[in-house]
This record gives structure tokens, sequence and C-alpha cells, in this order.
């Protein structure tokens, strides 16, 4: 192993302080010695990646980020825990994944696997709010809300409670693995596998009933696909969120790609001013403000980036848009007391704006959010009128093909069909089957005795009963017929009262055998 | 020709030592992924062959069973059993009830036709087609020709004993083989045929027909019944109808009544058990022609 290590120091955006001594950026502000080491310019292939030591920022986004985070957990896992009656026969469980059971629960919608359109109109739904929010606000998905986002902040979390903060563990992993680098390190890393086999464990949750499955899970009398897949989140989770990090976003993850489609110049993104902030420099506290940039070089923008990057170079790709630095560097304004925002929310726009000495201005309805805003409505809408108007009965009609039709010694045709009534209600309920299009036929019900011509039955609850139908036409009305005749199967609730219900019409044929 | 490794500048990589007319071979090392799983991998198959049946040929044990002595085969067989008990509520009270009882109960109804249909294509599809549909020589169990009766315990019967299965029980009937044992001559067997072709509304020669009635009426009529309707007791088939087992073309009648039939079903009252035999009788009854 003589992979030659290239001593190339790339500098990104100002001067590097020197090696160990503590370079003065302001009255106060200590530059740090933090390097953009995953910019796309330091980033170097056949190199191994370098850890990222973020460090702990305050402020505004830093409190949102961590309501956040604490708010998308607990929904993780308390909602598998939420119970709701969907009647009898049905888990009660509010938001499920029934796979055994073929049906998907969400609190007061019960989907058939017929229906799965529901759930692509879902993610369809997803996908577009997705679109209108990174229009408008950049990525704040990946900021904020993305599953890597959430869970790198808890291991960071984990991370700076056993080895302190960005300083300390830049310390510690300068030691050899032994001692206090060593406990430490088994520490952390058995922490990471227990949150991560949490969150693998608690993924299985939505597909089975929460509280049965995970008494099973320990007593090791869950399923293997329960293990299996706990499992795999439990390693993914540990080596995305644990190990891989900011590579996920960087090297894996198409949405950053994607999104460069999605944001123009009006999207609001963090955005260092370097009009405001250049030329940049150490400032002395007597020195005047004039002919200068406000930004001190102090690199704290830097040190807090998870994603291990520079603001100050500008819109990348590595940019997850999180507004750490923003926090970081309103800090630091503060103390020296310049006006905070010299790293904000802005648009391309408001920056060519100030070039123009225009004043800035946020165009937030555009051709884009009002197609992406109109198509949401639209299929938000659809999705509304078709699940509240939804059918409770369903109706297949399977005519039999093998044979097509059966010749009786008196030349009378028959043909079988297989009724299939859905309730998809959660009570039992009466149904009758009629036939239309044909005449002088007589009807057969495998399981029942059929004195006219429909047919009663009842299906229970949540039930696809089945219901094997034999039609015969007597030879006198085969010989004026073509080769099939359309005909219709018409199934309707009976209720109580008598009166009819729901209805659901199939259209089918009845074969002659006629040539 | 070197033989120390040397360290190549370009790449940084010592080089094997050896050269080839010229040439020089880098001694790169193995990509750490691929090594760790191969490490990995080792690991794996020592622990494999611990637990799991392993090595062949150990003298006294036959193979190495593995401390988990896993077997495949009693996986199945514990499968099978699994299979059993779960059914066997249901094939219980199959076996309990009368099969006319059984059409008025949806549940064993389902049952019924759900293990029928399976047991069916499993063991009758073979001769009598998928769904029942027959073919020449095995009867069509989905219309309403039934040569030995079509009501649920004579379907039971039928499959529990066979027909000329050698079963004490089960159905038996033969037709003389006119021609092959010269009870009839050539020209009567036509005339013949032309008669059963002539009650079956086919084309025929009438003159040929009218001359065959009286070998019709001491030859055939005690089975088939003098206006060919045929017995059902004796299990002689229905010859006015439009249904033939055998075809009912000119010549398949010939050959019927020259060298007779001698179909066979076996007895299933052996291989299969009762109450499977049951679901059997209740599907083969619900393909339409039950009665």
């Amino acid at each position: 192993m003589t992979q030659k290590k290239t001593n190339k120091t790339t500098i990104i955006g100002g001067t590097k302080p020197g090696k160990g001594a503590k370079a003065h950026a302001s009255h106060g502000i200590e530059a740090v010695d933090a390097q953009a080491v995953n910019s796309t310019e330091s980033r170097e292939l056949y190199a191994s990646r370098v850890q990222i030591h973020p460090k702990l920022a305050h402020g505004l986004y830093r409190k949102i980020k961590w309501l956040l985070l604490f708010a998308t957990l607990a929904v993780y896992y308390v909602l598998p825990w939420i119970r709701w009656d969907h009647g009898a026969n049905a888990p009660d469980q509010a938001v499920l994944a029934d796979f055994a059971g073929r049906r998907f629960y969400f609190f007061w919608i019960e989907l058939w696997p017929q229906e799965v359109y529901y759930i692509t109109g879902l993610l369809i739904l997803g996908a577009f709010s997705l679109f209108l929010a990174t229009a408008l606000f950049g990525r704040v998905w990946c900021g904020y809300t993305c599953p890597q986002t959430i869970w790198t902040d808890l291991f960071i979390v984990v991370e700076r409670w056993v080895e302190g903060d960005r300083n300390a563990r830049i310390k510690l992993a300068k030691q050899p693995m032994r001692g206090q680098r060593l406990v430490k390190t088994v520490i952390k890393h058995v922490i990471w596998l227990l949150i991560s086999f949490v969150t693998g464990a608690a993924f299985i949750l939505y597909f089975h009933d929460a509280p049965t499955i995970t008494p099973a899970f320990f007593l090791g009398k869950a399923p293997g696909s329960a293990y299996l897949f706990a499992g795999i989140l439990t390693f993914t989770t540990y080596s995305l969120a644990g190990l891989m990090r900011e590579q996920v976003c960087t090297y894996l993850c198409p949405w950053p790609r994607i999104q460069a489609a999605l944001t123009d110049e009006d999207t609001l993104e963090v955005t260092y001013r370097g009009y405001r902030g250049e030329p940049r420099g150490p400032h002395k506290k007597k020195d005047s403000w004039e002919g200068r940039g406000d930004c001190i070089d102090c690199n704290l923008c830097v040190a807090v980036c998870p994603m291990g990057i520079d603001i100050r170079d500008g819109d990348q790709l590595e940019c997850i848009n999180c507004a750490l630095c923003i926090d970081a560097c309103d800090g630091v304004m503060k103390k020296i007391g310049r006006p905070v925002g010299l790293i904000a929310y802005d648009t391309e726009k408001n920056r060519q704006r100030h070039e123009c000495g225009e004043k800035p201005k946020l165009n937030i309805i555009r051709a884009r959010t009002i197609a992406y805003g109109s198509l949401i409505t639209l299929i938000g809408a659809l999705m509304v009128v078709g699940l509240s108007t939804r059918s409770m009965l369903d109706l297949n009609v399977l005519r039999d093909r093998s044979p097509t039709y059966v010749r009786l010694s008196d030349g009378a045709i028959r043909n079988g069909y297989l009724v299939k009534v859905i309730n998809k209600g959660t009570k039992t309920r009466q149904f009758e089957i009629s036939f239309s299009g044909l005449s002088d036929y007589s009807i057969k019900v495998i399981g029942q005795k059929i004195t006219g011509k429909t047919v009663l039955i009842s299906a229970r609850a949540d039930e696809v009963r089945n219901v094997k139908m034999y039609v015969t036409l007597p030879k006198s009305q085969i010989s004026v017929s073509g080769s099939s005749i359309p005909i219709s199967i018409d199934v309707s609730e009976q209720l109580a009262d008598g009166k009819i219900g729901e209805t659901q019409s199939n259209k089918s044929v009845f074969m002659t055998g006629m040539k | 020709m070197t033989d120390k490794p040397e360290l190549d500048g370009h790449s940084g990589v010592f080089t094997t030592g050896h050269e080839w007319d010229g040439i020089r071979e880098l001694n790169t090392p193995l990509p750490k992924w691929w090594l760790y799983i191969n490490y990995i991998s080792i690991i794996w198959a020592i622990i494999y062959c611990i637990f799991m049946p392993s090595w062949p040929g150990l003298p006294g044990m036959g193979y190495f069973k593995g401390l988990r002595h896993h077997s495949e085969r009693a996986n199945v067989a514990v499968a099978l059993d699994k299979l059993q008990a779960a059914r066997a509520a249901n094939a219980q009270s199959l076996t309990s009830v009368s099969l006319d009882q059984v059409e008025n109960d949806p549940d064993l109804l389902t049952f019924a036709m759900a293990a029928g249909r399976s047991a069916f294509g499993d063991n009758c599809a073979t001769c009598h087609g998928s769904n029942g549909i027959g073919s020449i020589g095995f009867p069509a169990l989905n219309d309403d020709v039934w040569l030995w009766g079509g009501n649920l315990d004579e379907i039971k019967q039928t499959i529990t004993y066979g027909i000329r299965s050698g079963h004490d029980e089960a159905h038996f009937s033969q037709m003389p083989a006119f021609g092959r044992d010269e009870l009839l001559s050539v020209s009567e067997i036509s005339d013949l045929t032309e008669l059963v072709l002539a009650m079956g509304g086919s084309d025929h020669d009438q003159s040929a027909a009218t001359r065959a009635t009286v070998n019709f009426d001491e030859q055939c009529s005690i089975c088939h019944a003098e206006d060919g309707t045929g017995d059902r007791y004796q299990g002689a088939p229905n010859l006015i109808d439009s249904e033939w087992l055998y075809g009912g073309s000119r010549r398949a009648i010939t050959e019927t009544i020259t060298n007779s039939r001698f179909g066979i079903m076996p007895t299933w009252e052996q291989r299969l058990q009762p109450w499977t035999i049951d679901s059997l009788a209740v599907y083969v009854h619900s393909l339409g022609g039950g009665e």
C-alpha cells in the first residue's frame, strides 16, 4: 500500500490560518482552522474521505432544526402505536400496510390492492409539494426534513455528547486508537447501533400490528421478513447516518442533481452576500470598516457546516441549505457589531438587483410555482373527491374460458361465470345479482337453491364473496343468436328497509357456440 | 532481467520483480473491500460448516449433520403436517356431514371447492381435462350427461371405487365386441351403425337403419333400452342425445360396435383421504352438471 499522499493544500476563499497558531479574526473572535474539505475543488479522486467535525451552531435555524428533528422522529416512532377502529375482522392500527391481509390503512381510509392508484396519487402529491417547496425555498427538504439529515444530526448529537464538540473531536481523532479514544469510540458506536436498531425495528411496526409484533419480535416469534427488514434498516441507518454522512448527499443521492432543474433565480437559497462581505480579512478593533467587507474570515461558517463546504464559494451541489452557517455568521456579526445577514436566505435575482442598485424583493408567484400549485390543487381535489365518493361495493365477473361454453344433451348452451362481489364496508350486507341482455334463460348457483332469475347473497365486512353461476340458454334461443350475446351482470345492495343501496354493473358476454 | 521489486515512480507501487519480454507488472494490492468480503466469506463458510450439514462420507454417521440438524426434507414433512393440521377442522366437518349439507354452509363449500379444485388438478385433470372438459374416451364432467349418475353420492361412489378398476364395489359394464367375437357380420354392424347414427339425429342410410332394427332389439336394447335412452344402472350410454364419449362419427361408432370399449377409471379409495374424495365430489358436482 504505497498510495501516494498528496500534500496539496487547497485554500478556498481567503487565507488559511497557520497551523497551531490561533489566528486573530476580530476582537474576541478567533479564526477557526477549518477547511472546506468536501467542496468540489478540494475533493480528490482516489483519495480517502476527510472526516468532517461540524461545530455546534446556535441560533434561529438551529432551533428550527431541533424542533423538526424531534417532531419528525416523534411522528416516526409514535404513528404506528395510534389505534383506530377499522371494523370487524380488521386490525385496529391507524397507519398500517397490511401485506398479509392485502390492505392499506391510513386512519379513516382503507385501501384494497386494486386501489393502489390512491397511493400513486399520494406520491405524486408528495412529489409536487417537494417541487413547489424547492422552487420557493430551495433545498428545504434536504436541510430540514430529509431522513438522512435528521438521523445524521441525531448521530452528531451522540458524537458530541460522547466525544465533545468540534475541537475535542479533532484532538481525539489525532490520538492513537487506545485508552480514552478507544472507550469513547466504542461507546459512540454502541449508541449509534442502538439508535439504528430502534430505527429499523420501528420500521416494521408499519407493516404489522405494533402491540403484537413488538413482544413477538423480542421472543423470536416474528416472521423472518420482520428481522430481515429490521436488520437492513439497522445497517443502513448505522452506515448512512454514522459512517457515510455527507457522502450520501454528495455522491449517492440523485435529488441534488434533480433540484438544479427545479430552482431558478427567484428561489430563496442560503447565500453569502459577497457584495457585503468582500474584501474579507481579519479586522482589528480600532480599524475602520470603511473600504473592506464585513467578513472577518473567522471560518466559523465552514466549521459548523455538516457538508464540509465553504458557503462563500457560492451555490454548490454539496450544500444542503441547512442554514447553520447563517446561525454561525449572525452570531459573529452581533459580536462585532455589524448587521446580521451576511449569510442569509436570498435569491440570485436579489443579488443582481443589489448590483444594479435596486431594492430587493421576493417574487413568489411565478409560472413555475403557479404550475406546481395548480397541479397540487388539482390532484389533491381529485384525491379528495375520489376518496369521499369511493364505492364500498365492487364487482368483478370472470367468465369461464375453459371451456367457453358447454353444450347440454338437449342442445341447450350453458356458460359459467364467477361473480366476485366485493364488500368494502365494515358490516355484512345483502346483495342481489341479476342478468340483463338475455331472455328465457335459467340460472344455477353453486351452494344455493334458486327459484327466480336473480340471486340473493350476503357478503361479510371486508369480504370478497365468490359466487359461481351457470346460465343456460335453451336451444330455441341459440339458433337466433350470433356467436356471442352481450350481457351485463348487475349487483344491487338490498337495504333492510327494502330500498336499494349501492349498485355496480359489469359487462360480459354469453358464448353460444354458433359460428 | 530484474528479480528485485522496484518502486514504480509513476504510480508509487512496487513491481512484482519479474520481467517478461520487457514488460514488468505492478504488484497492486487487492482492493480492501474485496479482500474483506473474501475474509468474511471464509469465516462464514467455517461457521456454516459447523452449524449446517456439510461434510459427506463420514464413517459411521454418513454425513455430518451440523449442530442445527437442519434438514430440508424434515422441514417439508413438518410443513405438510402443519398444512394437514390447518385443514383438519374443515376436513373433519366435511366428512361428518352429508354431502347435500355442504352446499348450505358457505365456508365449508368454499373449503371443499378449493380443496376439490386442487385435488382435481393433481389427480383427475390428466384424463378429464382441466375444469372437467373431457376428451375422446374420457367423459366431460361439466355437462349434464352422466353414465353412472350425477348426484353427489353417485359421483362420490364413482370416485371412490372407480370404473372397471378391479375393486369389488367398482362400476362394471362390458359391451360385447360384436365384430371381434364374430357375434355379428360386417354388414350387420354396418347396418347397426346407420341405426345408431339415426338415433343420434345424424345423417344416415335409412334402409340400412331399418334392416338393423331386429338386431338392435335382440342385441342392444337389453342395456341401451328399446328407445336407445340407455340405462344408468348398467352404465349403458344414452344413444339418442348429442353427446358421444368416443365420438359420434360413422367410423367411431363402427369401431365401438366391432371391438367394444372398455374404459377404466381407477379406484381412489386407497390413494386419497375420505375428505379429499368428498371435496372432489363437491367440486365435480359444481362443474355445472351436478344433479
